[in-house]
């Protein structure tokens, strides 16, 4: 019967004189399956480099606390955009959606309501938009593209109903829980948020691969038909990642409220497309199928320290991230492309 | 190894199965019956209705009547899931797996083993291993099923269908691209899970392979069952007039035969001649004159090569080995538009897929060839438009005569005439029809005969494809037989040669 080694690779990987022992050299080879996130993290550690040659104190643990602390809740987004976009959909409205959460939390904190309401509330409320969308997009077979798109318009039109104007946050609960933080090693800064992100990473992670559920996001992704076929619950699952998606962006509206102490309407205009930028970045396929939360959260690092190399660099504008993270993505297209080429 | 109907109920039985699609009987009152331990292939035509009763029984499509049993107790599946779980499991022809994930995910995808309510990875890869071993498959269950070839990811396919336990297997043209020794191996694992006790329904069109491997057929034609029959008591020949039918229909006035005693292709140069030309996993290498003036017919049951020959003259699938000579001199034909620069017409029996724009008009179906040729840059006059577009509507009697009328409100009888004229209008000198016939009515099949007759006695060679074989006959000088992806033989028609002679053919290969 035929022997299969995976790829001719792990023949290659055993070494000189290695007996060739079938199977897997487990541990120094690196699947192909993880290039895109090793790539990533080849990016970031460049990045890191780069960055800790030009500028003093670049490395400095403050500035990896920072890093963590600024982008907690891109990295909540693009945990949400990843479980979508594995899937092989899309979701365009968390940008949107953050803002309404952020805006009801600053809204109703003045109106006098408890934080202890008004946190799990405007969580829910980016769960039953996600409910919504992935409504539209099962029962109507709406394209994800434009039922997000709708999703963006409405919620974005909410937060004007609510608040045009900027709201500041005062409630003394939630400032505390704001503000809350603590030293790990007692130089690294960890504040509320960066723990609910991480949470929310670690979540995920069990969710994508330790549960019937995450598996069957990659199924969809590699093949929707072919997962039906296989008796798997498509149409759940499907919804069930835009709400999940929502939360998320529940979730980050929550965070934004914490770093800015205010609601403002305006705020996450084009952060879907960050969200977007830091998954395709972390090594995830926009067809689906393909890529990994950790990437994810790699990739949105990597965006916030591009955004910090520009801050230590002082003359240079900020546009200059835009035009970065545009010559990263599409780097890592390519690459994904060339991968996917090789593979077939 | 036949069981007899003595030895015990069937597993599966299916009783007066009717499935209607809009405007279509699909099946009508079908009987089917599965027996454990043993191997029962499902026969028909493309259109008889085989893949809408395998999925009248997976639960994919709802009946509209008949019964269901599965183990004595009636069933009625709302999709794959529930029918897996009562232990019918399905291996459908496209390897209905996800290439993205790992070996053993296919494999356990929806039943891993659980710790703690968290997937126990270790225990997915060692019982998907267990299930390879049984496959007598030994690949990395780890490795990604995208890296292995077709025959392993159906190997891997039935490992899933055995997780479950099940007890009835549909094999859904599981041979379709598999090469010989493919085959041998699915086949050591068929017979291993039949002396198990497995019931296997396999659905194939290659006919050595059924009588290979199964026990007792069932034979649908047009959506109804012709009968069922142990495999060792039906001879080829039997079958496949059984399959095809004797449907001899009000078209012999035509008289068309009569013309075709003499053969153009005495002294003169073949429009196209092929040697040893072949496409792997297409149609074994074949060689095939056609001469201008002549209609060559191309017999053979679905999925026996014939439309995969056709496309390689038209150049819609690039040929691996041989050589092409048109009108004597050496071409390659690297796409169909290389194929319409020498003046190849092929006309598709996807008519709705490959063929028509039901969104169009008549007219601008019927220019649409000709206004490519031209470049979209030098755009047909009007009037000339008007004078072919009236010219073919009357020639071909195609009906409603308004050539303003939106195609898709045309019968499929129609559409077929006007996808015919677009080819015409281009002047072709080598017309290649696919099923040209299929599924119009009488009259416009007669119509369509009747011009294709004519066009060759107008000096165009043409390659009728065909599964009626009466057709066939009535239309062609010489009929090239296909059988299981290649060309077997090549017969000269005469007034003594009959169906029977098609029929042998197919039947014994042509190793007689």
């Amino acid at each position: 019967m035929t022997t299969v080694a995976p790829r001719g690779r792990a023949a290659r990987a055993q070494g000189p004189g290695g007996a060739p022992t079938r199977g897997r050299a487990r541990g120094w080879r690196i699947d192909r399956r993880y290039l895109p996130v090793v790539g990533t993290l080849v990016v970031l550690a460049l990045i890191l480099v780069v960055g800790g040659a030009r500028y003093d104190n670049f490395l400095s643990v403050g500035v990896l606390a920072n890093l963590f602390i600024n982008n907690s809740f891109l990295i909540v987004l693009a945990v949400g955009m990843t479980f979508v976009i594995l899937t092989g959909g899309i979701d365009l409205s968390v940008g949107a959606v953050l803002a309404l959460s952020s805006v009801t939390a600053a809204y109703l904190l003045n109106a006098g309501l408890p934080a202890g309401v008004v946190v799990p509330l405007v969580v829910l409320i980016g769960s039953v938009i996600g409910l919504l969308i992935g409504a539209m997009v099962h029962v109507f077979e709406v394209q994800p593209f434009i039922a997000t798109l709708a999703g963006m318009f409405f919620a974005r039109g909410l937060c004007f109903l609510i608040a045009p104007e900027s709201i500041p946050i005062t409630d003394e609960t939630f400032v505390a829980l704001a503000g809350w933080d603590t030293w790990v090693a007692g130089q690294w800064r960890v504040t509320s948020s960066v723990v609910i992100a991480l949470v929310v990473v670690a979540v995920a992670f069990y969710l994508l691969h330790y549960t019937q559920f995450g598996r069957t996001v990659y199924a969809i992704g590699g093949g929707e038909a072919s997962a039906r076929l296989m008796g798997l619950p498509v149409t759940r699952t499907k919804v069930l990642v835009y709400v999940i998606s929502g939360t998320c962006a529940g979730l980050g509206g929550l965070l934004f409220a914490m770093f800015s102490r205010s609601g403002y309407s305006l705020t996450g205009v084009a952060m879907e497309l960050d969200a977007i930028a830091a998954v395709v970045i972390g090594g995830t396929i926009l067809t689906g199928g393909t890529g990994f939360v950790l990437g994810s959260v790699l990739g949105a690092l990597v965006l916030g320290l591009i955004q910090t190399i520009i801050t230590f660099e002082g003359t240079l504008s900020s546009w200059w991230t835009k035009i970065v993270i545009g010559g990263l993505l599409l780097v890592f297209v390519v690459l994904q492309r060339l991968l996917a080429v090789r593979r077939t | 190894m036949t069981s007899s109907d003595a030895a015990g109920r069937p597993v599966v039985e299916m009783t007066g199965i009717s499935i209607e699609f809009p405007g279509v009987k699909a099946l009508d009152q079908v009987d089917l019956r599965l027996f454990a331990g043993e191997v029962h292939a499902l026969m028909g035509e493309n259109g008889a209705g085989k893949s809408t009763l395998i999925k009248a029984l997976t639960g994919v499509y709802g009946i509209d009547s008949g019964e269901i049993l599965v183990d004595g107790a009636p069933q009625r599946f709302s999709g794959p899931g529930e029918a897996q779980a009562a232990g019918v499991a399905t291996v459908y022809q496209e390897v209905n797996l996800c290439e993205n994930l790992t070996v053993a995910e296919n494999i356990m995808l929806g039943n891993e083993p659980r710790r703690f309510g968290a997937i126990d990875w270790r225990a997915t890869r060692r019982r998907a291993a267990e299930h390879l071993a049984t496959m007598g498959l030994d690949i990395d269950p780890s490795s990604s099923l995208g890296s292995h070839s077709i025959a392993v990811q159906q190997l891997v396919a039935i490992s899933r269908a055995m997780v479950v336990d099940a007890k009835v297997l549909v094999l859904d043209e599981p041979t379709s691209s598999l090469d010989a020794d493919e085959v041998a191996r699915l086949f050591t694992v068929v017979r291993g899970l039949r002396d198990r006790g497995v019931a296997i329904l396999f659905v194939s069109h290659f006919i050595e392979q059924v009588y290979e491997i199964s026990d007792r057929m069932t034979v649908l034609r047009n959506g109804a069952r012709v009968g069922e029959f142990p495999t060792a008591e039906i001879t080829r020949a039997e079958l496949v007039s059984r399959m095809i039918g004797r449907t001899m229909e009000v078209l012999d006035d035509l008289q068309v035969r009569t013309e075709h005693t003499v053969d153009p292709a005495q002294g003169s140069t073949p429009f196209v001649r092929a040697v040893g030309l072949g496409r792997r996993g297409g149609v074994r290498p074949f060689d095939l004159e056609v001469y201008p003036g002549q209609v060559v017919g191309l017999a053979g049951l679905l999925g026996s090569g014939r439309t995969e020959l056709a496309r390689l003259l038209a150049g819609a699938d690039r040929a691996d080995s041989g050589s092409l000579e048109l009108q004597g001199r050496p071409a390659r034909l690297r796409n169909p538009r290389a194929a319409i620069g020498h003046r190849i017409a092929f006309s598709s029996e996807d008519r709705k897929g490959e063929g028509v724009v039901g969104d169009l008009t008549v007219r601008e179906n019927i220019v649409l060839g000709l206004q490519a040729d031209r470049g979209w840059l030098r755009r047909l006059p009007g009037k000339q438009v008007d004078e072919i577009v009236d010219r073919y509507v009357r020639a071909l009697n195609i009906r409603p005569a308004d050539p303003d009328a939106l195609l898709r409100n045309l019968s499929g009888g129609n559409q077929q005439k006007v996808l015919l004229a677009r080819w015409l209008a281009t002047a072709p000198e080598l017309l290649l029809l696919d099923e040209p016939t299929r599924g119009i009515d009488v009259g416009a099949k007669a119509e369509i005969q009747r011009l294709v007759a004519d066009l060759a006695a107008r000096g165009m060679a043409v390659l009728f494809i065909s599964a009626e074989l009466e057709e066939v006959l009535r239309l062609s000088h010489r009929v090239a037989v296909m059988r299981d992806r290649e060309k077997v033989g090549e017969l000269t028609n005469g007034p003594d040669v009959g169906v029977d002679d098609v029929v042998e053919l197919i039947a014994s290969g042509g190793d007689h």
